[in-house]
């Protein structure tokens, strides 16, 4: 087996498990390159099928390609997804681009906040008719205990200490100090009512594994990540007023393979595009609040 | 730079006491490699100078816990590197004992261990504790940094008697380590160069020994087994695929292969292997995890394993010793139900025996324990209510570990040792002590059946389509109850509605509704009634269960189509598409033939 067969063997087993432990299951979407990634592996778990529904978490702000692409791939593999969104912030003209939130505190309320009330069901919800084509105004919204996450134990500090399963309380915090131990392909699926817990498939894959894995397995991915020949490529997909380009000239998968392996980016971080990340606490105070 | 070498990372973990050097010698390796971001090493170096502070390497990784812009990521958990050869995954195992969990959490996803002694302090009580849990989670692969030597002054005899201490307490949980390296992380000696402070030595340097250590291989020449994880069919999709799924731990198969379940002992072949976008699969081999359709539809369960006919079975008990390392913030005792975790089993499990509580850091016992304190090792017998299967460690380590929940927490890790006898079970127990105090109803049973024109049976209808048994049961309890015979249909929803609806504990709840149904038959039968219910999906324990709850009278189990028992014998055999109106009558019939319902009084 090679490396990438064991990181999908790992990341199919946890899904597996995922799915057979935990009733209200639902996987977050941030139509990213990781994400993606993960949904593939569901698609392997499942032989094709996606057994739970996506979740995508709209800012308003994301990139115009990353909705299309959403959309696209949603109808196309009958994904049932769906799209929560802090409407009343929005409204209120509360955010980070409108002037009237830093960027740490416009991430709280456009993401944590947002995927907290989205989760639980207490605001609306849209979901994709498939009948129809186009999203609807959910009815009964089921509040979800378990969540699928991509996140990887090498973007930044607070990400390597997580388990495959890990628990959080009503108020969606994590104790990082004290973690149930995982050993032997067992892993905490038992848990008190009122706590949810994050399902981590991807933890031990790095930036470079995800792009050789999409290159293997010819995942369609959203054209923003390559350089269109302005000798800039997005590394990492956001909301556009904090995501900045870095300057490459990978212009497809094979490229930005060579580009990690050893080029420029070796030793430069993969969130360095991110500016809510340089705030004072960073992502470290962002996900004890539930960030993702 | 090639890519075929550095492919795929090794996972090192770096144990050992608490202040023995650990994150001296991580933060040297990471310099020394080349590793760091660039300026970190002059920044650390100045902070050091402005501060008074004496420079450590150990202070880089403080430095970098906070870093949020570096290439690397260091901190408490893991740490990347790599060198010429290949990449690094650095797992720091905590050497506090209060972070034992996390040193085993650390050390199970190792493929290989660093364990650090302090020269001056020698062997402690981590230094022991943590050579057991390695012994334990089966890491083979062990190098020994005896380090601080710049504080003994590089003395051979020094190293060689921890060596020869060290290597003498390992022997005794054959563990052999590869190397002994006299290192100094402070001084940079042996880390990454061989330093002229050691001319004595002529082993590796700690760079050289990583270097060495090989990728774990997958097990793929032992006997298969498969833990079976789940199975699928996702029809509303128009895939009519029936998918076995897990992961393999052992061993390989191919189409065509004959393959047993265990412990249900169904047979089949497999008739295709699945895999999502890849190339038509004919074989799989440990570590991957593939689905399975067979050329027979089965009813098989998740926690049955999947084992090649032509290899040798797993152990089947409800008995077995083990070693287990606990945890738990409470101790391990007699008279609780814990859930067990072996492979895709998810059972009850109680502690029926301590036969020795270890101390894991001098590997004597003590003597007397009834219980399994935190932090204690201890050989203690284990018992699931129904037979679980399982390999012992020393034949097949893979298949022989499980974990203990308790509070909802892992709270144990425990290897196999043997199976043990299954003497009479707790169940058994119950009930001829239940039997023994019964008081008997001053109605004799004869008296009662004189009465009520008919004598009393507890009627098990089992179908894999739940719906259709309750069909069939409703069906003959109208017919019943049409000739006034005293009959009471009761449906396993109300009673974990009602009667069960106290059962919270994990993993107990099924066993105990199958108890509580059993309790009800017995004083249902004894008070004459015929009692009727249908289940779905129950197996072979279940039904013996109920037979035994239920005695002194008997079970009358009516079986229609598919199910996922196997040697329970059934009174009647029905296929999925008899007509209700046959079926029922087929029931009326061997009722009289049993004599329940004799005729001539109708």
């Amino acid at each position: 087996m090679t490396h990438l067969d064991k990181l999908e063997a790992q990341g199919v087993h946890i899904l597996r498990e995922a799915y057979k432990e935990f009733k209200s299951l639902v996987m977050l979407w941030s139509i990213g390159k990781d994400s993606t990634v993960l949904l593939w592996l569901a698609r392997k778990a499942f032989f094709g099928h996606v057994p739970f529904p996506l979740m995508h978490i709209d800012t308003s702000f994301k990139i115009p390609e990353m909705i299309a692409y959403r959309d696209r791939l949603a109808l196309e593999w009958r994904l049932d997804l769906i799209v929560g969104q802090n409407t009343a912030a929005l409204a209120a003209k509360q955010t980070f681009p409108a002037g009237t939130l830093s960027r740490v505190d416009c991430c709280k309320a456009l993401k944590s906040e947002a995927l907290r009330h989205t989760l639980s069901g207490e605001w609306p919800r849209l979901r994709m008719d498939h009948a129809l084509g186009r999203y609807m105004p959910e009815e009964k919204r089921e509040a979800f205990t378990g969540v699928i996450v991509g996140v990887r134990a090498d973007e930044e500090g607070s990400r390597s200490k997580e388990r495959y399963f890990s628990a959080r309380d009503q108020q969606h915090e994590w104790d990082v100090s004290d973690q149930p131990p995982e050993l032997w392909k067992q892993f905490k699926t038992d848990f008190a009512p009122g706590t949810h817990v994050r399902v981590h498939p991807l933890l031990d894959w790095t930036e470079l594994n995800i792009w050789e894995y999409i290159e293997r397995e010819n995942i369609p991915i959203i054209p923003l990540y390559f350089n269109h020949g302005d000798g800039c490529r997005y590394r990492s997909l956001g909301c556009y007023p904090c995501t900045k380009p870095v300057e490459s000239e990978a212009r497809n998968v094979r490229e930005i393979i060579a580009e990690l392996q050893s080029g420029k980016f070796v030793n430069i971080a993969e969130r360095s595009g991110r500016e809510q990340d340089k705030e004072d606490g960073g992502l470290e105070t962002l996900r004890r609040g539930g960030y993702m | 730079m090639s890519t075929a070498k550095n492919e795929e990372p090794l996972s090192v973990v770096m144990a050992g006491h608490v202040d023995h050097g650990k994150s001296t010698i991580i933060g040297r390796l990471l310099a020394e490699t080349g590793a760091l971001p660039q300026g970190k090493l002059e920044q650390v170096r100045e902070t050091c100078r402005r501060n008074a502070k004496p420079f450590e390497y150990a202070f880089l990784l403080d430095a970098l816990k906070d870093e949020q812009t570096q290439g690397i990521t260091i901190d408490a958990a893991r740490c990347f590197f790599r060198t010429a050869q290949r990449r690094y995954i650095l797992i720091d195992a905590p050497g506090h004992v209060e972070f034992l969990k996390n040193m085993i959490t650390g050390a199970s996803r190792a493929e290989a261990a660093l364990l650090v002694i302090d020269a001056k302090e020698g062997i402690r009580e981590n230094t022991k504790r943590h050579g057991y849990m390695m012994s334990m989670l089966g890491l083979r692969q062990l190098s020994v940094l005896v380090n601080k030597m710049d504080l003994v002054g590089y003395s051979q005899e020094v190293f060689e008697k921890i060596r020869a201490d060290y290597t003498a307490f390992l022997e005794r949980l054959q563990l052999q380590p590869v190397s002994f390296i006299p290192v100094s992380g402070m001084q940079g000696v042996n880390i990454a160069a061989r330093s002229a402070e050691t001319p004595w030595y002529t082993g590796p340097t700690v760079l050289e020994q990583i270097d060495r250590f090989r990728n774990k291989e997958f097990p793929d020449k032992l006997p298969f087994r498969l833990p079976v994880q789940d199975i699928y069919k996702f029809t509303e999709q128009g895939d009519e695929r029936r998918i076995l799924a897990g992961t393999i731990e052992t061993g390989s198969i191919a189409v065509g292969d004959e393959v047993v379940f265990q412990p249900s002992g169904k047979r089949s072949r497999i008739q295709s292997i699945e895999y999502f976008n890849g190339p038509t699969k004919t074989s799989a081999s440990a570590g991957e995890a593939p689905g399975f359709t067979l050329d027979t539809q089965l009813y098989v369960k998740r926690g049955e394993w999947m084992t090649k006919a032509d290899q040798p079975p797993l152990k089947t008990s409800t008995r077995f010793r083990v070693n287990l390392f606990w945890m738990g913030r409470a101790p391990l005792i007699k008279s609780k139900t814990y859930k067990l975790k072996l492979g895709a089993i998810r059972s009850p499990v109680k502690l029926v025996d301590v036969l020795a509580v270890l101390d894991a850091t001098e590997l004597s016992t003590v003597a007397n324990k009834q219980a399994v304190e935190r932090h204690d090792v201890a050989e203690v017998i284990l018992e699931t209510p129904k037979p679980v299967a399982f390999d012992i460690v020393g034949d097949i380590e893979q298949t022989g570990r499980l974990v203990i929940v308790d509070n909802y927490e892992i709270a144990g890790a425990g290897i196999i040792l043997a199976a043990e006898a299954a003497h009479s079970s707790t169940l058994e127990e119950h009930i001829r002590s239940r039997e023994i105090a019964w008081k008997n109803s001053t109605i004799a049973r004869e008296e009662r059946t004189a009465s009520y024109g008919h004598g009393a049976k507890f009627v098990v209808f089992t179908s894999a389509d739940a719906a259709l048994g309750e069909t069939f049961a409703q069906t003959l309890e109208k017919q019943l109850f049409a000739k006034q015979f005293k009959t009471y249909y009761l449906g396993i929803e109300n009673v974990k509605r009602g009667l069960d609806a106290d059962l919270r504990a994990e993993g107990e709840i099924h066993d105990d509704h199958i108890r509580r149904l059993g309790e009800l038959a017995r004083i249902l039968t004894d008070a004459g009634q015929i009692f009727i219910t249908s289940l779905a999906g129950v197996d072979d324990y279940d039904l013996q269960a109920l037979a035994l709850l239920n005695s002194p009278h008997e079970i009358m189990v009516i079986n229609i189509g598919e199910n996922s028992f196997n040697r329970f014998e059934p009174a009647l055999n029905l296929a999925a598409d008899t007509p209700v109106t046959t079926g029922v009558e087929a029931v009326w019939n061997l009722l009289r033939q049993r004599h329940v319902i004799v005729d001539y009084q109708i």
